[in-house]
């Protein structure tokens, strides 16, 4: 009982300094000045919230815990014919989205976010699931794909499929340049050089104003082509406007569609790509890499290159990403980029369990998705985000999908 | 030419002399022992040999399939794939998360060049090819009914015949095996002399081995080299390296032969 009392007595102490600056004091502007009111009531409700949830956390200790139910939930999530099935059903599901009744602009709008942020947890997780890379800065690649497209559509008036190759070859040539130097480093120190890299690329967006626009971003970028053969944007010669074209009535919907129909398409290849990549020597090697880097290089693996090579792919894959979320906003700032998004991205693959493709989509659903939909209650968004983080931490440390299914294996009844 | 010359090799790490002016060869077809007290120099001649230090002086050159490769400029990958000289590592070094048989697969990377992955034809071909090998070895060294287990769920024992099974799938004419017994019980490393002795005259493939079990050393080795303090202090059969007065004393200690 003595323990409780303390245990509850530190509890009321940490959410108390939360609690009170975030929902007992107000900042309220009237005539011009900056007022502070409190709310006393609001912060004892949610501190007696909290201490509840904790009284009761403590006493579910002191019983034993339902393990029939877990155990049972853990064979069906680890089973690897549901993952399967699962990731079938949700490919078909996709593919049917944009022409379901119930589905609305703002529905459409946030999967084709979700589905960004698909293609980019799967680009990671070549980095830091096969090859064992802790890469903290992945939105670098994100952003100056996003500005490779941005600039050469504004300021050189190129189409956005004129512009994806050179997208390509630039974030390349990034990741060759940036990643030859740091690829030698190991564990914490690869993780902190990415993070810098990440803040040097938005530091460079912000303060080269002559090329970049600086702070204020790039407007007035131009919606993807449907191939070369049909425009979306008003007023653009040469190409007949995409209703016009299919002699089909205008309804902005149609813009919406290409567009995730385009990610969706995006992100399957991005799938199969690794997939191909898992059942391949490269995935063999990548794994061997992150398992033992020295038993690797025994084995005739070319350290350097083969991580360069992963660093690459999932380079390129994060800046034709930046490219169609530019393409999508037709707005970029460098404030699009700042540390955060890296770490969604990262805590996408590593929720969603390191190489796990359906994993990766479940993670980005909750973790885009869900605060997407709730933005009325943006204010709390933060809050339930570290929530679903912590929940996901204590019941499924290893990610929610996290059972390594061997990539290989030997039949035995071939001979 | 020997398979394996090691010409005067010195590793100096700051002020110390970990190897110092160590010469000797391996020959083809033979298990070459390579033994000494705690800190002799051992593992870091292996880490020359094998490319993952560059010594300080020195000449190792390897002769394989009629070619002369010198070592003490090469990339380790390239010692492995080109010299043909794998390794086996003190502490057991599988890849834990993947299966037996996906770790012997690792070589297949190394086998397969990457132009060849561009080549739909050759590479299912190649593949095909490194999968029997992978297979084949997995016979061989019974490790067959263990094929589709995770490396680190299997007995240790199990395990150091796996990482010898790993490092023939390399296909290599030099095997480096760096104290294979350490840990096994009695009947376990009786069963990895005979193994040894499998290999050389079955599978054609020469041993060098750092060996702290002098009964596995003086069974099988045709050839002892023996190093302390960094240096080389004898060498020669095994009846001729255990009568050496300079052996006895760097294992036994300065009065040993007085007593």
């Amino acid at each position: 009982m003595n323990r409780m009392l303390r245990e509850l007595g530190l509890t009321a102490m940490i959410a108390a300094v939360v609690i009170v600056p975030m929902f007992g004091l107000h900042l309220d502007s009237e005539n011009g000045f900056l007022e502070i009111s409190t709310n006393w009531f609001q912060a004892l409700t949610f501190l007696a919230a909290a201490l509840a949830l904790r009284a009761t956390v403590l006493l579910s200790h002191k019983f034993p815990r339902p393990k029939i139910k877990h155990q049972a939930f853990r064979v069906f999530v680890d089973n690897p014919e549901w993952s399967v099935w699962a990731g079938r059903v949700m490919i078909v599901i996709a593919i049917a989205l944009p022409f379901l009744p119930f589905v609305d602009r703002r529905l459409l709008d946030v999967a084709t976010l979700i589905l960004t942020y698909v293609a980019m947890g799967w680009g990671l997780s070549i980095m830091v699931g096969m090859v064992g890379l802790l890469d903290l800065g992945y939105a670098a690649f994100y952003a100056i794909g996003a500005y490779a497209f941005s600039l050469l559509a504004v300021d050189y008036g190129w189409s956005f499929w004129a512009a994806l190759p050179v997208v390509i070859a630039v974030c390349c040539l990034g990741a060759l340049i940036v990643g030859g130097p740091i690829l030698r480093l190991r564990g914490d120190y690869f993780a902190i050089v990415t993070l810098g890299f990440a803040e040097i690329v938005r530091l460079t967006l912000i303060n080269w104003q002559s090329l970049t626009h600086g702070p204020d971003g790039v407007t007035g970028i131009p919606r993807p082509s449907v191939f070369g053969m049909a425009t979306f944007n008003m007023g653009e010669e040469g190409l007949p406007q995409f209703s016009d074209w299919l002699g089909i009535g205008h309804d902005p919907m149609q813009r919406l569609i290409f567009m995730y129909l385009l990610l969706l398409g995006f992100a399957l290849l991005v799938m199969l790509l690794i997939g191909w990549l898992r059942r391949s020597t490269f995935g063999l090697a990548f794994e061997a890499i992150r398992e033992d880097e020295i038993a690797a290089q025994a084995m005739g693996i070319n350290r350097p290159v083969m991580k360069l090579f992963a660093y690459v792919m999932a380079a390129i894959i994060a800046g034709i990403a930046g490219a169609f979320f530019a393409a999508r906003q037709g707005f970029v700032s460098p404030e699009s980029f700042n540390p955060m998004e890296s770490f969604i991205i990262l805590s996408i693959v590593v929720l969603g369990g390191m190489g796990s493709r359906l994993g990766v989509v479940i993670a980005a659903m909750v973790l885009i998705g869900l605060p997407e939909l709730f933005r009325e209650f943006a204010q709390y968004r933060m809050l339930a985000f570290g929530l679903a983080l912590v929940l996901i931490m204590i019941w499924r440390p290893q990610g929610l999908l996290a059972h390594r299914r061997p990539t290989q294996t030997l039949t035995v009844d071939k001979d | 030419m020997a398979l394996l010359n090691v010409e005067n090799l010195s590793m100096v790490f700051g002020g110390l002399v970990a190897v110092d002016g160590v010469s000797f060869r391996a020959e083809e077809g033979k298990i070459t022992s390579v033994i000494g007290p705690n800190g002799a120099g051992k593992t870091t001649l292996f880490n020359c040999i094998t490319g993952f230090y560059r010594p300080t002086s020195g000449k190792i050159i390897c002769r394989t399939h009629g070619r002369d490769f010198d070592l003490t400029g090469m990339a380790g990958h390239h010692i492995v794939r080109q010299a043909g000289i794998a390794r086996t590592f003190q502490n057991i070094r599988l890849f834990p998360a993947m299966t037996v048989y996906e770790n012997m697969l690792v070589a297949e990377h190394g086998r397969i060049s990457a132009l060849a992955t561009l080549n739909p034809k050759r590479y299912a071909h190649e593949v095909a090819k490194s999968r029997a090998l992978a297979r084949s070895w997995l016979e061989r060294m019974d490790l067959f009914p263990y094929a589709n287990s995770r490396a680190d769920a299997l007995p240790y024992g199990i395990q150091r015949r796996v990482e010898i099974a790993r490092a023939l799938c390399t296909s290599p004419t030099l095997l480096c095996l760096d104290e294979p017994a350490a840990g096994l019980n009695h009947t376990e490393s009786e069963g990895l002399a005979k193994l040894l002795l499998r290999i050389t005259k079955e599978f054609n493939v020469s041993i060098l081995l750092i060996e702290h079990d002098m009964q596995v050393v003086m069974n099988i080795s045709d050839h002892i080299v023996v190093l302390d303090y960094g240096r080389r202090i004898a060498e020669g059969t095994a009846s001729e390296v255990s009568m050496n007065p300079d052996v006895i004393k760097a294992y036994l200690g300065e009065d040993a032969h007085a007593a």
